[in-house]
């Protein structure tokens, strides 16, 4: 076994110059609930770890004015116990809190779940509707790129050598708006989604939509932002005809595989569905239901 | 903790049978304390792994350990060369069929890997990441073979078969060719052509069912030590202990006095743990190195390389009368054995329409071979599949006919004194008793919701008695031990203590009892079959009567009088009667601390092969409700009928039927093993591998029915296989009544039911 | 391979251990520190038998690598008893019958309190939520559930 070695910075010019400097596959170590199963499992060996939790920027989470900002470093438990994001965007929070375990759960973060750039990342559709931007540190600086744009396909991420993700911007809510992220699981509990779904919408007074985002998870390579998803519901009052073309727009979308998870045939036809249900749940958040 | 537990009175003269006593077991267990099969150090001891072959099916050219060994650390490197070549030998020691030849390729394969996980070699080093790192340093030359994974493709002529010496038993004529189909069984009575002639319903259905494992928590472990005369120490967690010294006798040509092997608290088996895959390969490495050698599967390494049961393919033809009465009846089971023969499908043949007392019957069953691990036994070993395919047929026969479920198998139930469906008279039996309280429970009469239905499934499974010892030592202060070899599984010790303090007439929490060691006490036959409880408690009973004996034998030197004089009531010796004299009556406490002056120590001993178990029956309500959307099914609602016998504690016998019930959930819903194009197993794993977690299940209400087994002192049935047989056909017809479809595959995952729903 | 010296807290009392980075906080636990009370299941955080807390916080030991401990306070099975004094759940778990084989009790045990530290009165639906990564194969779950809701009930003084 060749030797692995750990390290904590603890700031993100430290991480950054660790990951930079360091000779061969380094890797960050945030919750580590994807990143030790690789470890074990032999698909990944990397030279060096670098955990990131002691960097107290990564750590934090906060209102900052026109945004909130969530650290790279923030577990799924300690998001979905921030009432303020919470009460903004509630299906952002539970996204992030379907993602395994209560135990699970005290040690993933929405960060890795990104990274790791699974297409089945619960927490990414939800992010991706909600209109998160992710900070990104490196050798050159700082940049920030769109949430959606982060995935570049199964186990692959836009971050190059020497990058981290130091945290989400997710935007303060218009007035008037819900989110929602629903997931088709064959159990209730501790499975990979088969499918998942996230929606953001924003109502007029009259409960009429104006603004949409719809994102989808594990129905293509990477989570999807579907415009033509959201085009079907803005201007509707989420009426049946508008549900109808929501989900046939997300049907549309779809470019799934057939695995051990699912069927292209079942992960088109739930696309749908859950699309259906996810933006009425957000239509009726939006609308203080 | 345990005093003053369980002194509810209870019916039937018992005081302390049937009550619910503290585990004397448990402290340790919710501590953390017990040692479990990993949880065994010794000095000096070296990690043992194995490797597994990637492929399906492949001819092994040769196996180079050079580089491996040259590894620091690396102290030795096994492979099958290091076994005797046994010659072929069919055997029972487990709970199965098995072939000692097969056993031994199975823990170390010679000349071909028969499935993707099959053990090829082994390495002992001082650290586990050095094992690791020596397995991928062993060279095998593999010929990568074609494989067949589906066990209707592995019966076809152009299949790629795995045995050249595989001829199809139970044919006639022999065949002249080898091929992956091992045995035809075949079980029945009766005219079929008749019976269903005078059908007026005639209902044929196909099945299938994919192979599920066992999923106990705890991966398979041992630690083994081989000393420099060859004495060989075994500590393990297993469900027979003495099963695991038979096979490493068996399969390392060792004398069985050599081998000491000590239980550790087992991690759940179901079957599972019947057989033997590292303990041999364990003592050949202690053996090489000199030095103790832990092996430890992965979790990976248990669903690649250990159980499962049986995929099926399953046809079902039953024909009725417009009354309900089944005039004839079916069936054709094509079990998988996995990479060697020895699947369950005997069972099958047996225990398929065990439920029903039917005038014409026949089931054919055929054990193939195909690339999987080998199967092993997993609770009701072989009956689960038979019957999900006969009960869903059953109660599309009941829909025809339109009669309830119930009363058309009350139509058809085997009673006491029948003809079982496999030939022989049943003796007393409860299974009419099951269906009517499964009649009258309220869950039956109970309201649906929308998109729920209800369905009803029965079950049988034979139970089993078999080769127990016990042994009972009175301590000097009147408390006892109570010590057999059977390995405690669920909860057995706190059901011995019950029984030996009935006979006592002692608190049972003044026994302690224990599972003992192969040296230590007499040759019992593992825990599986739903034996513990009637067979080794039948032996605990007799060690208790032994004791007692002694006691009045006691008793009666010290008052001088006759034995036959002295009587054993409530814990005490007295006088029977007033012509015996007029003495104090002794305690237990009392004749032990004068055990010395009288005679020496109390000890009571029973050896027996237990004979007489008492079949056991259930019936179970399930109620599901569907989302036609997504096809995704929650069970809202779930009871157990059962009877079984006399509950010697009731909570456990409760928990053996509502975990049985989990299980079958588990399998109706969403276990499977998946392979893919390239015969590797896909979903190695808990994330994959989809057992019910808390969230999946309501409450499961276990009703025990007490129809007593008159061979045992105090009624019991085995308890723990029945409530496994019936979910799968529960579910599935509570689908069908919910959603209109009927669903003839396992498991009933969502995109297979919506398929249904939506005619796909 | 140099090993990585962590000092850490374990169920109250300062402790030092060396470890290979690779090592994980179970694999240290069970075989440099044999507290074996807590269990491997799976290795990949899939079953919660080796559920322990680290600062407060419910995790899989097999998912943390023992040099991230450094300087946290870890709790296990073993520290859940007070001396002779079982921990209402304990002993509920064994009034209740809630355990069978056992091995994934302790798991059970260290999770269910995490609970009950945060919700000293939860329903039925959220015990059986909180406890879903933690596998039984055993009980299908009944006695189990029961046994939480009665030592939530007896802890509230119910």
């Amino acid at each position: 076994m060749t030797g692995l070695e750990y390290q904590a910075p603890a700031s993100v010019d430290d991480a950054v110059g660790l990951l930079a400097r360091f000779q061969g596959d380094a890797r960050v170590l945030a919750g580590g609930t994807d990143l030790l199963v690789q470890l074990r499992s032999g698909r990944l060996k990397p030279g060096l770890v670098v955990d990131v939790k002691h960097i107290p920027e990564m750590r934090e989470i906060k209102d900052a004015g026109d945004h909130f900002w969530v650290g790279g470093a923030v577990s799924c438990a300690e998001l979905g116990e921030h009432e303020v994001i919470g009460a903004a965007w509630p299906g952002v929070v539970e996204a992030s809190e379907l993602i395994g375990s209560t135990q699970i759960q005290g040690r993933a973060t929405p960060t890795g779940n990104l990274c790791n750039a699974s297409p089945a990342a619960d927490s990414v559709p939800a992010m991706i509707a909600a209109g998160a931007r992710c900070v990104i540190a490196g050798p050159d600086g700082r940049r920030e790129l769109p949430v959606e744009q982060v995935q570049k396909g199964p186990g692959k991420n836009a971050l190059a050598k020497g990058e981290l993700v130091v945290g989400f911007k997710i935007p303060k809510p218009a007035a008037h708006s819900g989110d929602a992220y629903l997931r088709l699981i064959p159990r209730t509990e501790m499975d990979i989604a088969v499918v998942g779904v996230g929606v953001a919408l924003t109502v007029d007074a009259g409960g009429t939509v104006t603004a949409a985002r719809v994102a989808l998870g594990a129905v293509a390579p990477t989570a999807l932002l579907v415009g033509d998803a959201a085009k079907a519901i803005i201007g509707s009052k989420l009426d049946d005809a508008a549900l109808e073309k929501l989900d046939a727009a997300a049907r549309a979308a779809c470019k799934p595989i057939d695995d051990k998870r699912g069927t292209v045939a079942y992960r088109t036809k739930i696309a749908g569905v859950l699309a259906r249900r996810a933006a009425k749940i957000a239509y009726d958040r939006a609308r203080g239901r | 903790m345990s005093e003053g537990n369980g002194q509810a009175k209870n019916g039937g003269g018992l005081h302390w049978v049937g009550t619910r006593s503290i585990r004397p077991d448990g402290v340790d267990k919710v501590t953390g304390r017990a040692n479990f099969g990993a949880d065994f150090f010794m000095p000096g001891m070296l990690t043992g792994r194995v490797l597994r072959s990637p492929h399906p099916h492949a001819r092994i050219r040769s196996i180079d350990a050079s580089k491996a060994l040259a590894l620091p650390g690396v102290k030795a490197v096994v492979t099958c060369d290091d076994m005797p070549d046994i010659p072929a030998e069919e055997a029972f020691v487990g709970e199965g069929p098995m072939n000692f030849r097969d056993l031994s390729r199975n823990c170390l394969a010679r000349g071909k890997a028969l499935y993707d996980g099959h053990a090829v070699a082994a390495v002992a080093a001082t650290t586990a990441a050095i094992a690791e790192q020596a397995l991928g340093l062993i060279e095998v030359d593999y010929e990568v073979l074609p494989h067949v994974i589906d066990v209707e493709a592995a019966m076809r002529p152009d299949a790629p078969v795995l045995h050249d010496d595989v001829f199809t038993q139970g044919v006639d004529p022999a065949p002249t060719r080898p091929s992956n189909v091992a045995k035809r069984v075949q079980t029945g009575h009766g005219d079929l052509d008749a019976g269903f002639a005078a059908a007026d319903v005639v209902v044929e259905r196909h099945f299938t069912t994919k192979p599920v494992h066992q999923g106990y928590i705890e991966p398979h472990a041992c630690v083994a030590s081989v000393s420099e005369d060859g004495q060989t120490t075994i500590w393990g967690s297993s469900q027979g202990h003495f099963m695991i010294r038979a096979y490493v006798a068996k399969l390392l040509a060792m004398d069985i006095s050599e081998i000491r092997v000590i239980p550790a608290e087992i991690g759940g088996g179901f079957g599972g743990k019947t057989l033997v895959y590292l303990e041999p390969v364990a003592v050949l490495l202690s053996r090489k190195s000199g030095r103790p050698v832990k092996m430890v599967m992965s979790r990976e390494e248990v669903f690649r390389a250990t159980g499962p049961t049986s995929g099926t393919a399953i046809r079902v033809k039953i024909g009725a009368k417009k009354d309900g009465t089944i005039t004839a009846a079916e069936a054709e089971c094509k079990y998988q054995a996995g990479g060697f023969p020895g699947s369950q499908v005997h069972a099958a043949a047996m225990t398929g329409f065990a439920c029903y007392s039917l005038a014409n019957v026949r089931i054919i069953g055929w054990d193939v071979c195909v690339n999987r691990p080998r199967c092993a036994a997993y609770r009701a070993p072989g009956a689960p599949m038979a019957a999900f395919a006969i009960e869903s047929t059953v109660d599309e026969v009941a829909e025809k006919i339109g009669i309830d479920p119930i009363d058309l198998r009350l139509k058809n139930a085997a009673k006491s004194n029948s003809q079982s469906s496999y030939g022989p008279q049943f003796r007393e039996i409860g299974y009419i008793e099951t269906l009517k309280a499964a009649k009258e429970h309220p869950h039956y009469k109970a309201p649906l919701g929308p998109n729920q239905g209800r369905g009803i499934a029965s079950g049988f499974w034979f139970n089993i008695g078999g080769e127990s010892s016990a042994a009972i030592n009175v301590n000097e202060d009147g408390t006892a031990v109570v010590a057999t070899g059977s390995p405690d599984i669920g909860g057995s010790r706190a059901s011995m203590a019950l029984m030996a303090a009935e006979v006592l007439g002692i608190d049972q929490a003044r026994i302690r009892p224990i599972v003992a060691d192969t040296a230590s006490i007499g040759y019992t036959f593992l825990t599986g079959g739903s034996r513990v409880t009637f067979a080794t408690g039948m032996a605990v009973v007799e060690s208790a009567k032994q004791v007692v004996q002694q006691l009045r034998e006691r008793a009666a030197k010290i008052w001088d009088i006759d034995v036959d004089a002295v009587e054993w009531k409530d814990g005490e010796a007295r006088p029977a009667g007033s012509n015996a004299g007029r003495f104090e009556p002794l305690s237990l406490k009392d004749l032990a601390a004068m055990a010395g002056k009288t005679g020496g120590p109390i000890i009571g001993r029973s050896a027996l092969n237990a004979q007489g178990a008492g079949p056991g029956f259930g019936t179970h309500i399930c109620d599901v409700e569907i989302d036609r959307e997504t096809g995704k099914v929650t069970i809202v609602r779930y009871t157990a009928v059962q009877d079984v016998g006399k509950a010697i504690h009731p909570s456990y016998v409760e928990g053996q039927i509502q975990g049985g019930v989990a299980q079958g959930i588990g399998w109706a819903l969403n276990e499977e093993y998946i392979y893919g194009d390239d015969g590797r197993l896909q979903n190695p794993g808990f994330l994959d591998y989809r057992m019910p977690v808390a969230s999946d299940l309501p409450m499961i209400d276990a009703v025990m029915v007490e129809v007593p087994n008159p061979a045992h002192p105090y009624g019991a049935r085995g308890v723990g296989e029945v409530p496994i047989v019936p979910p799968m056909a529960a579910v599935a017809n509570a689908i069908y009544r919910a959603g209109g479809v009927r669903m003839p595959d396992l498991p009933m995952s969502p995109p297979r039911l919506l398929a249904a729903l939506d005619g796909d | 391979m140099a090993k990585t010296h962590v000092t850490t807290t374990i169920n109250g009392e300062p402790t030092e251990f060396l470890c290979e980075p690779q090592q994980t906080l179970l694999d240290v636990l069970r075989d440099e520190l044999q507290l074996t009370g807590t269990k491997e299941g799976c290795g990949s955080g899939d079953c919660g038998a080796c559920s322990v807390m680290v600062d407060g916080r419910l995790v899989c030991s097999c998912l943390v690598l023992g040099p991230e401990v450094e300087g946290r306070s870890i709790d296990t099975i073993e520290g859940m008893a007070h001396g002779e004094q079982l921990h209402p759940l304990q002993r509920h778990f064994l009034e209740d019958a809630a355990l069978q084989c056992g091995v994934c009790t302790p798991g059970f045990l260290v999770a269910a309190k995490a609970l009950l530290d945060r919700n000293p009165d939860p329903t039925e639906t959220e015990v059986r939520f909180w406890l879903a990564g933690n596998l039984c194969r055993c009980t299908g779950y009944d006695k189990i559930i029961r046994a939480v809701m009665n030592a939530a009930a007896e802890m509230r003084g119910a």
